[in-house]
């Protein structure tokens, strides 16, 4: 029984003949909040449904508690889901349902509390994230913002033990921002839970983290502090973080010589 | 769209639904009309039975007592064997006649039974011996013909 | 031939050997969903308000457009067959005529056309919506199976839609064909409803019209959820598929009516 509530062991992914993940090894420990950071495309998402077992990797373990994700029958996998909160990029709320009803919705489903007691629950998770007014709004009434917090509640109301954050804070103002690096935080040491953040953010994501994943190539290039990594060498890492516009993840997209390609219209 | 409202229209839309069926099943079909009472068997043969089909109607006087429940090519005779399945509330005597008849000019086939005067009545599995096969177009035709052919000699 | 064309030609073939067996891996993707519904079908008949919610949405507010259209319907059978009929001196059989035509073929026909056409695409970009916004993901990650929560509901719903919508379409249209034929033209009352009823039969005509609007649901509303879940998660994506929704279940109802009726009829 190790401290670590996730781990990743020489995870290998992909799609017809593609690899995307190319033996790729983390953990997570219990209580802290991981980052998982890379570029667009580098597979970060495709990490949370592994763990999650919407997909089944090609090689090597994905592991929660001591059991292996993708060897659990249907039955064991839903109760290993029920262990899990995720929130999804866009927020995902069910739309034909009202805020009241989405955060209900996990109750109702798993549980068979009495309505007097789903209220008082969904009363607390809407006013952890400051959302207890808003509760007869339709979800389609909803700002960006709004639903991503109203999807977070909805995310914890079964005080799950890990909470997965895909793209938390994409298209946020800074307000909301901040909000939800708040949220993500208190929530977490409020539930005593494990929170793994898919990130590109630099500056939210490292300020309030305790550890940090970098992917590059479908393999973790760097791992560390955001301390130790604002400090890193490591040309992919310096680039990333310090937001450089050329490096090893080049900027010109592959073409053949500038020269040539401008004189080819031209040439006799 | 709350529950309750829901479940008005789909609880007034299920009804007339199936008041439509039940509407189709009676007043335009002949749900009402068709045998839904007990019935018996009895069997007849005939040389000829033109166009009768299973599910034909069996009528006397006009009124529908039965249905053709099978017909089937008798090897021995070489004639057609029909079954018949009479409502259990009509009893017809033992020589009761079995004819081929058609409903109107040109519509479909149907067995009318006219009774005779026998005092026993026909049980389950009877046969009716005096049977009257139906009438096929080409045959009257070349009666006519011969008919007239023999006359224009004399 | 020169080789330009020799290799257009092989590109044509090869195209079209892809789609084929493009057609033939959807349908078997869209028998798989289709067993998975039937076969996640407890949680509809624990939780029937789930069923229930689907025939109002398919089923209720269908019901204008198929109103309607029976009406429509009816009347014009009434005048087309009248117009004929009338040359025969057979005038009176219009009943009849109104009657089996739609009893036997329009009604659980141009019923199943108009469902896929109003309430198949409602389904698919319903689905195909919930697709693409991750609402079927993230349900499947807090442990709800999305074909038992959201697909199976709407396959019941739709499947115990049809046949009573088909059923009113038949009545409706008879109604309207008595409209037009008695009032109107001008033929008997008594003898519009009494032939009918001597030659629609309950068993040949009546229950097999019913049989055949229960295939039908099955087939538009199974068409409907296949396209919706397979759609590409994108406005396009879900785009094609409602029209393929249409296109489709048209070519289903139409293919299966054929099969049907050349069994019925024997």
């Amino acid at each position: 029984m190790t401290d670590n509530i996730v781990e990743i062991d020489n995870l290998s992914f992909g799609y017809k003949g593609r690899l995307l993940h190319k033996g790729i090894n983390m953990s997570f420990p219990r209580g802290k909040i991981v980052a998982i950071m890379g570029g667009s495309g580098s597979g970060k998402t495709t990490i949370l449904r592994l763990i999650g077992g919407q997909l089944k990797p090609v090689k090597g373990e994905v592991r929660v508690g001591d059991k292996v994700v993708h060897e659990q029958g249907r039955n064991d996998l839903q109760k290993l889901r029920r262990k899990m909160g995720m929130l999804f990029q866009m927020g995902a709320l069910f739309t034909d349902l009202s805020v009241y009803e989405n955060v209900a919705f996990p109750m109702r489903e798993h549980t068979s509390l009495p309505e007097t007691m789903i209220r008082d629950l969904v009363m607390m998770k809407l006013n952890a994230v400051g959302l207890r007014g808003a509760r007869d709004l339709m979800a389609t009434e909803l700002s960006g913002g709004m639903a991503r917090r109203v999807a977070l509640a909805r995310a914890v109301a079964l005080d799950p033990e890990i909470i997965m954050y895909d793209e938390p804070f994409a298209g946020l103002d800074p307000i909301s921002m901040g909000v939800i690096c708040n949220l993500i935080r208190n929530l977490n040491d409020a539930l005593g839970a494990t929170s793994l953040v898919v990130t590109h953010d630099v500056k939210e994501a490292f300020s309030f983290v305790d550890y940090v994943y970098f992917i590059a190539d479908g393999v973790v290039v760097a791992e560390g502090t955001p301390a130790e990594l604002r400090e890193s060498t490591l040309p992919f890492v310096h680039q990333f973080v310090h937001g450089e516009v050329d490096g090893p993840v080049p900027f010109h997209y592959a073409a053949p010589d500038y020269r040539r390609d401008m004189l080819r219209g031209h040439d006799v | 769209m709350d529950r309750t409202k829901i479940d008005l229209w789909v609880g007034i839309f299920a009804a007339i639904g199936v008041a439509a069926l039940l509407g189709l099943a009676m007043k335009v079909g002949n749900l009402t009309t068709s045998n839904i009472g007990e019935t018996y068997t009895v069997t007849a043969a005939f040389q000829n039975i033109g166009g009768l089909k299973p599910r034909s109607p069996v009528k006397s006087a006009g009124v529908v007592v039965g249905r053709i429940d099978a017909i089937q090519f008798d090897s021995a005779t070489y004639e057609a064997k029909v079954t018949l399945k009479l409502d259990k509330r009509y009893l017809f005597p033992k020589d009761t006649f079995a004819n081929i008849y058609t409903a109107g000019l040109l519509g479909e086939q149907y067995i009318g039974l006219e009774p005779g005067g026998d005092e026993e009545y026909l049980r389950e599995n009877d046969k009716i011996m005096q049977t009257q096969d139906a009438v096929v177009l080409e045959k009257m035709i070349s009666q006519f013909l011969y008919s007239k052919a023999t006359e224009t000699k004399e | 031939m020169s080789d330009g064309m020799v290799s257009k030609l092989k590109s044509a073939l090869q195209n079209f050997g892809h789609r084929l067996i493009d057609q033939f891996w959807r349908l078997g993707s869209a028998s798989r969903l289709f067993g998975y519904t039937l076969a996640s079908s407890g949680e509809s008949l624990r939780r029937p308000f789930l069923v229930i919610r689907e025939i109002y949405f398919t089923g209720v507010l269908s019901l204008i457009i198929i109103l309607v259209s029976a009406f429509f319907v009816g009347m014009v059978l009434a005048l087309q067959g009248y117009n004929t009929l009338q040359k025969y001196g057979s005038s009176e059989a219009i009943g009849v005529l109104v009657a089996l035509s739609l009893v036997r073929e329009l009604g659980p026909v141009v019923t199943a056309l108009l469902f896929a056409g109003r309430a198949g695409t409602a389904i698919t970009a319903e689905i195909g919506l919930m697709k693409a916004t991750e609402q079927l993901s993230a349900m499947e990650m807090m442990a709800v199976s999305p074909i038992a929560r959201v697909i199976a509901p709407r396959f019941w719903g739709g499947v115990i839609s049809m046949p009573l919508l088909a059923s009113l379409f038949s009545m409706v249209g008879i109604l309207g064909g008595y409209l037009v034929a008695v009032p109107l033209i001008g033929v008997d009352g008594g003898a519009f409803w009494s032939q009918m009823q001597a030659s629609v039969d309950f068993r040949e005509d009546v229950m097999n019209g019913f049989i055949k609007s229960c295939v039908f649901g099955v087939a538009c509303t199974m068409i409907a959820l296949f396209e919706g879940y397979d759609a590409p998660p994108t406005a396009e994506g879900v785009s094609r598929a409602t029209t393929r929704t249409v296109v489709n279940s048209s070519l289903a109802v139409l293919g299966l009516d054929f099969v049907m009726t050349s069994f019925m009829i024997s």
